[in-house]
């Protein structure tokens, strides 16, 4: 086993080794890539596996480094380079405004989500 | 300030070339002659032609200590860079179809899936799927 091998599974057995907190944030990140028809905000979320919103976000965050909400902002990428329009992306990615979710997408990316569109359809042609 | 380049030390420019593009599908951005018969040969990939270059250095030929790094690296198993994909367990049947050798075969941690490969240019490289 080399020296890499050794440290994986050391980092394995020291932070990744509770299944159920493992498998509750795989199934709540399944559960928003294949639902974007549904309520993705936090409080339902916390209904899918039943956890508390505030555990939920706390779990999503340790294992992926990102809360759902900023997951959100990264999957409202894709519908926005797929030339989805701004306002339909919001309430896809369950924001409750598009000032919430303009001023977190630009807090994020670095622009808001118009400008970062335009970007990738000039980019793409 | 950007990101935009992330270096590979490689023992030989042409044999990295061909590693890179062939087996694992980069393409090439930039390719232009330097002194010294070296070349500054950036790739990308396919699917994110305007993300970070991958820049093929040949430094290990020219500067001691980063061939010592990179064999220690390289003993201890540790991978130089990572690439993401879309399922390793498809990208491991792939390469391995091609002679790819893997130190680490598909591994589930946590909320990832990962395996580590020898890029035959003096490197491991690990490939991740989220999980």
């Amino acid at each position: 086993m080399t020296f890499y091998e050794e440290k994986i599974n050391q980092i394995k057995s020291s932070h990744y080794s509770n299944d159920s907190q493992i498998e509750t944030v795989k199934a709540t990140r399944h559960f928003i890539d294949n639902n974007f028809d549904k309520d993705l905000q936090l409080e339902f979320l916390s209904h899918v596996r039943f956890t508390s919103k505030f555990h939920l976000q706390r779990l999503f965050k340790r294992y992926y480094g990102l809360t759902p909400r900023q997951y959100l902002i990264e999957k409202s990428k894709e519908f926005l380079k797929s030339g989805m329009s701004v306002t339909e992306t919001c309430f896809a990615v369950s924001f409750e405004s598009l000032g919430s979710f303009s001023k977190l997408f630009k807090t994020k990316t670095g622009k808001s989500p118009r400008s970062y569109q335009k970007e990738q359809v000039s980019r793409s042609n | 300030m950007k990101v935009t380049l992330i270096s590979i030390p490689v023992l030989d420019q042409e044999k990295a070339l061909n590693f890179y593009t062939e087996k694992l599908g980069f393409i090439i951005k930039k390719n232009a002659p330097l002194e010294g018969g070296n070349r500054w040969i950036t790739l990308v990939s396919p699917e994110w032609q305007d993300g970070p270059e991958l820049l093929l250095e040949p430094a290990p030929l020219h500067f001691e200590p980063s061939k010592v790094y990179q064999d220690a690296l390289m003993e201890a198993g540790i991978p130089w860079t990572q690439f993401d994909v879309d399922s390793v367990d498809a990208e491991y049947e792939r390469l391995t179809g091609m002679g790819v050798e893997f130190s680490v075969k598909p591994t589930e941690m946590g909320t990832v899936k990962f395996a580590v490969f020898n890029d035959t240019c003096g490197n491991n490289i690990q490939i991740v799927e989220t999980l």
